[in-house]
């Protein structure tokens, strides 16, 4: 047999939404197809498989990331947190909350991806990461809507419900302070 | 994609004696992986350097900085030292990609991003970058997006990296380990024109780790603004990173470097000549845009490419004139 | 306003679309696209690809089980050697993981001998013929009076040219197919699909079952926007290779392979006549649209058909003439017809607008009309008029300048454009079944689709109050073939033909409820085929008027609509929170077609180079800021039980105009072709 074609595999352990697993892994996975064909998590979706769409953002590490370019065995021992993980129990987290109350989707497939996308945007905020339509990069960034929108804008949305993402992410950081103070 | 193995580096030396000539290093992977997928890169082997050492901003006592290659470009553009010192580097790198891939994406695997000329990415086709002597489809094909500076017969591939027009912009300095030990190159001679050789982007030899990139100090107001086909998430049309020093009403100092534009990120030093010494005026902005430009060559549908930058160069000037 | 009833699943990731189902043994599948525009396929090498360990299947034309695609010849997978445009599929792998069969397809290779693939749409194109009729069903070219020589005679005369690029629909759940077969015979497909009931039938045409024999379960599908309206080529490819291999199969066209084969909108090139008196009454409308086809199916877009409804003119004319290219099968895309149709009359409506002095809202009343122009029919409802006057209310119309590029805002340049919309109000027989459970709750079934639409909600909400009953006390179950057979969600058709079968079945379930409740329940079912038929004769359209704002870089020609806003008149809205979304979702992909949205075909390789979404731009968060929509109250008693009007398509026809009609008046510069982008404005500024 060509060895060359032969799959390489290797361990690898994440932990998932707080639980740990312990896999064997084709090195050319990625940390999405490994959450959603190995692990049976397939609330990340796959829209392009590129890193052009943000359907598979996931928290790698606490940070929004493109589950569909991170190879999975690059990533042994990460702390890993998916759509399944943003509710606490059956309570919704903010954001969740607030995307339902502005139809902030229609098909549903880009959501997860916006939903962690916008959990880990908002702690970026409060570490003051400036974005690309912040005025002075020297300042703390305040999130007006168009912070949000240049910051929401890795995850594409064809069904066009931005308006509403908009309005739930400005909705969900004002609930979340809320909670927090 | 084809099977490879995986092997974690701990450090310089390590990643040096495990690459054999043909390994990939593994940064953020937001290229290489969507490259592999596409069948453009087959590595066999790939080496993870993504977790050497190399992960800080440190300022130097001249007071430039020394920025990690592992570095992620959400922690350059978040770091304090950089959005007061070089601005437009900090603008720069948040121009480019999303929230979600700088996150992901070094400052080492960003300087080596692959052109996204569609010819390029499509293993089907000939491309002289991928495929060296399969020929150039873009000249007579679709091109709108493609290089008007510095290309030649054989490729007219655009550079796709915002960060690396500002660096080329501030003389920024490109570490590098290799196996005849370290060596500094000044990021304009990191950059090839593509001449016959486009499959080379870089004088990077194999083997050759990026370690980290030194950016001299400024001292001067800069900017980085970028020109393309939606309001976010996508490659420049035309980019421009720009700084400014007025006294007197006259120029003492500027930088200008165009993306977008070329094979490598264009230091437009035709235009800086023009205007050291020169009145800080739209006018002598607009002769030392078309000084540059005049040794552009546009192809048959990328003409706009030549206004655009002048325009891009006299309004980024004429703001920054403004704001000093 | 009613929350979408699968919120929760979707917010929380437990909605499960076609790929997601966990199935026992799964195979996945991997295609292998043709690298030449046009010829035949003289070898498929297999070798390599088959000692990849893990490779359970190779398919191709010379190992394909035989199928019937009469129906539609896209679906006629590996049953010949032909190549019809480049990026057809012409083998496929199936492999125990999705690595293993995506680089033991890149390792298939097949010989071809390939001709020079002819793909440039052009109006003096040989080939171009006139179609037996455009879709669905209408005639390809109309006339009235003497439109020529009413156009020479006119006062006032506009002679131009609009084109629009091919577009792809690129919903973000790309097309997928999880197929199982049945030891006795039965297919079982998990399919993201508009229509689980036309996949059913199909799909058993194709593999020669009986209907019965397939079933198709979509309760979840991440968009469409009509190219999962009909089974594509991976509802085949999945069906076949699990035949073969004997393990369930799952595929998912990779986003680069979506742009060859599944669907999108033709380019069109538009000539439009208009002639009319010095005050803009229309004298003479001629709308002559050429557009492409591939040589595997004909699909022969509507593009003048709103041309035929929406303003008056004694003289009239259009037509449509077609070329069969070595192109992938175009197809529907949101508001085929109306969306190229609607930009280029709308765009010449604002150029005759110009000419005239006429301010463009008055101009599109002084053409209104009561009576549908061509087909004589009175209107059952038509609002348009009071869009536009609302619109122009909201948004802030009144006293607008409109001399073209004299606003500046420091280096940019500011402009305001309207247009109208339209859309015809289709209704499509169709069946439900609704129970009356003994716990004294209530299940309805239908074989429907909520796409993103809404649907379900919407069918809800429909069957709870002609029940009578609580929404909570009412279930709607969707998206399986097994219930009761339901149309397409296309054409804006939706609800009002599901919802009309769920309003008989829920009536006929009423009248038979007295009192107590059976232990085994009590059903009642409506199919709505004679009422369907047996309608009264009118002209039935949806309206609406659009207005945009736009900043335009004098430098960089880089253009921002700062603000849009819709009003429609729609019939009876009746889940406004659902509602909003369907109009703002479509007036944001009008912004998409109107600034970035182009599919570049490769003249010398003969495919849609630009084949994903780093490449393709569909509108970002950051190119939508205020958009807004509002609609006319409007009761129509000649539509249906509910009174309603389709809403998942208007709101992207017209949107394209009004943003174009916005930078013109912004720059003074008319930009004819789409999409408007710095490329083709900044050479004018």
């Amino acid at each position: 047999m060509d060895s060359e074609a032969t799959p390489v595999h290797a361990d690898l352990t994440l932990v998932v939404n707080g639980r740990e697993h312990r896999l064997n892994v084709d090195t050319r996975a990625s940390l999405l197809d490994v959450l959603r064909e190995d692990i049976g998590l397939t609330g990340s979706k796959k829209g392009c498989d590129h890193g052009q769409c943000g359907a598979c953002t996931v928290l790698i590490e606490g940070r929004r990331a493109n589950a569909c370019l991170a190879l999975a065995v690059a990533h042994d021992g990460a702390e890993v947190v998916t759509v399944e993980g943003l509710a606490d129990g059956e309570r919704l987290s903010p954001v969740q909350e607030a995307f339902i109350e502005n139809d902030a989707f229609q098909c549903g497939y880009c959501t997860p991806g916006q939903l962690c996308s916008a959990t880990g945007m908002l702690d970026e905020v409060d570490q003051g990461w400036p974005s690309a339509v912040t005025a002075d990069v020297s300042t703390e960034p305040v999130l007006d809507d168009d912070e949000i929108r240049e910051r929401m804008s890795g995850n594409l949305c064809r069904c066009g419900a931005y308006v509403g993402i908009v309005a739930a992410v400005r909705a969900g950081a004002r609930s979340r302070e809320a909670a927090e103070a | 994609m084809r099977p490879f193995t995986y092997e974690r580096a701990t450090s310089a030396e390590d990643a040096l004696n495990r690459h054999d000539g043909d390994a990939y290093y593994l940064g953020g992977g937001t290229n290489l992986v969507d490259l592999m997928r596409l069948g453009v890169e087959t590595p066999a082997r790939i080496v993870d350097v993504a977790h050497l050492p190399y992960d800080q901003v440190q300022l130097n006592p001249d007071g430039g900085v020394l920025i990690g290659a592992a570095v992620t470009n959400s922690a350059l553009a978040a770091d304090r030292t950089v959005r007061e010192g070089h601005p437009m580097l900090a603008q720069a790198v948040l121009a480019g990609a999303s929230g979600q891939i700088r996150n992901m994406a070094t400052v080492g695997g960003n300087l080596l991003q692959r052109t996204r000329c569609s010819y390029f990415q499509d293993i089907a086709k000939p491309c002289n970058k991928r495929d060296p002597g399969s020929g150039c489809p873009a000249i007579e094909g679709e091109h709108h997006n493609l290089a008007i500076l510095g290309h030649s017969q054989a490729c007219v591939a655009t550079h796709p990296s915002d960060m690396a027009v500002a660096l080329a912009a501030l003389d920024a300095l490109v570490h590098i380990r290799g196996r005849a030990g370290a060596r500094v190159v000044p990021i304009e001679d990191f950059y090839r024109l593509p001449d016959d050789a486009p499959e080379r982007d870089t004088v990077l030899d194999p083997g050759d780790l990026i370690t980290a990139v030194e950016v001299p100090l400024l001292g001067m107001p800069s900017r980085y603004r970028k020109v393309r086909e939606r309001a976010s998430f996508a490659f420049a049309l035309v980019s421009i990173a720009a700084s400014l020093d007025v006294v007197g009403g006259l120029v003492r100092d500027v930088r200008l470097a165009l993306g977008g534009v070329a094979h490598r990120p264009w230091r437009a030093r035709r235009a800086e000549e023009a205007l050291r010494g020169a009145p800080a005026t739209p006018d002598a902005f607009r002769a030392a845009a078309d000084a540059e430009l005049a040794e552009a060559e546009p192809l048959r549908d990328n003409a706009y490419k030549v206004p655009l930058a002048r325009n891009l160069i006299v309004q980024t000037l004429t703001e920054l004139e403004e704001t000093s | 306003m009613t929350e979408r009833l699968e919120s929760r699943e979707k917010v929380t990731g437990a909605a499960r679309y076609a790929f997601e189902y966990p199935v026992e043994n799964v195979a996945y599948a991997a295609a292998v696209q043709a690298s030449v525009g046009r010829g035949e396929v003289l070898s498929v090498d297999i070798e390599a690809a088959q000692r990849l360990p893990g490779v359970l299947a190779v398919l191709s034309h010379e190992n394909a089980p035989r199928v019937d695609s009469e129906p539609d010849g896209e679906l006629a997978l590996f049953q010949s050697r032909t190549v019809s445009y480049r990026g057809q599929f012409v083998a496929a792998v199936i492999g125990e993981t999705l690595e293993t069969a995506r680089e033991a397809a890149r390792l298939v290779r097949v010989e071809y001998a390939a001709e020079d693939p002819d793909v440039r749409l052009r109006t003096d194109h040989p080939g171009l013929y006139k179609p037996d009729k455009v879709n669905p069903v209408f005639p390809a070219d109309t006339e009235l009076g003497e439109p020529e020589a009413a156009f020479t005679d006119s006062a006032v005369r506009v002679d131009v040219t609009y084109t629009t690029p091919a577009e792809h629909n690129n919903p973000m759940e790309p097309h997928t197919t999880l197929a199982l077969w049945d030891k006795d015979g039965s297919l079982l497909l998990y399919d993201s699909t508009q229509g689980a009931s036309s996949v059913q039938s199909t799909i058993a045409k194709v593999f020669g079952l009986d209907p019965t024999q397939v079933r198709v379960i979509a309760p979840h599908v991440g968009g469409g926007f009509g190219s999962k309206g009909s089974p594509r080529p991976n509802v085949v490819l999945a069906a076949m290779g699990a035949r073969v291999t004997g393990r369930p199969v799952k595929f998912a066209v990779p986003r680069q392979q979506m742009f060859a084969t599944t669907g999108y909108r033709t380019p069109t090139v538009q000539r439009f006549r208009l002639g009319a008196d010095p005050d803009g009454r229309l004298n003479a409308i001629l709308h002559d649209v050429f557009e492409q086809t591939s040589t595997v199916r004909e699909f022969a877009e509507q593009t003048a058909t709103p041309t035929r409804t929406m303003y008056q003119a004694p003289n009239r004319r259009t037509s449509h003439r077609l070329v069969a290219l070595d192109v992938p099968t175009p197809s529907w895309m949101r508001a085929p017809g109306e969306t190229p149709g609607m930009y280029a009359l709308e765009s010449v409506m604002d150029e005759l607008a110009v000419v005239t002095g006429v301010d463009p809202v008055e101009l599109r009343v002084r053409n209104d009309t009561d009576r549908e122009p061509e087909s004589g029919l009175p209107f059952s409802s038509r609002n348009l008029v009071a869009c536009l006057q609302e619109g122009a209310d909201r948004f802030g119309w009144a006293g607008r300048d409109p001399a073209p590029g004299v606003r500046r805002e420091g280096r940019r340049l500011v402009g305001t454009g309207v247009a109208a919309s339209t859309y015809p109000a289709y209704m499509q027989p169709g069946r439900a079944i609704a129970r009356a459970e003994p716990d004294g709750t209530f299940t309805v079934r239908i074989a429907a689709a909520d796409i993103g639409t809404g649907a379900r909600t919407a069918l809800t909400l429909i069957a709870a109050e002609t029940l009578k009953e609580d929404i909570d006390r009412v279930t709607v179950e969707i998206g399986d073939s097994a219930f009761p057979r339901a149309s397409v969600a296309g054409g804006s058709s939706g609800t009002a033909s599901w919802g009309t079968a769920v309003v008989r079945a829920c009536e006929s379930l009423r009248g038979r409820l007295n009192g107590e409740v059976p232990p085994e329940g009590l059903e009642a079912s409506a199919d709505t085929s004679a009422e369907v038929k047996n309608r009264d004769e009118y002209a039935r359209h949806a309206f609406g008027a659009q207005f945009a704002e736009v900043e335009v870089d004098a430098d960089t020609a880089e253009i921002c609509v700062r603000r849009m806003l819709g009003v429609f008149a729609v019939g009876r809205v009746l889940n406004p929170m659902t509602a909003r979304s369907q109009f703002i979702g479509g007036m944001t992909m009008g912004i998409g077609m109107a600034l970035m949205e182009e599919s570049v075909m490769d003249g010398e390789f003969g495919d849609y180079l630009n084949r994903d979404l780093a490449q393709y731009h569909v509108p970002s968060c950051a190119d939508v800021r205020d958009v807004d929509a509002f609609w006319v109250e409007e009761s129509d008693p000649h539509l249906n039980p509910m009174g309603s009007k389709g809403i998942g398509e208007i709101g992207i026809v017209g949107a394209a105009a009004a943003v174009g009609n916005a930078v013109h008046h912004a720059t003074g510069v008319r930009v004819r072709d789409l999409p408007i982008t710095p490329a083709r404005l900044l050479p004018h500024l």
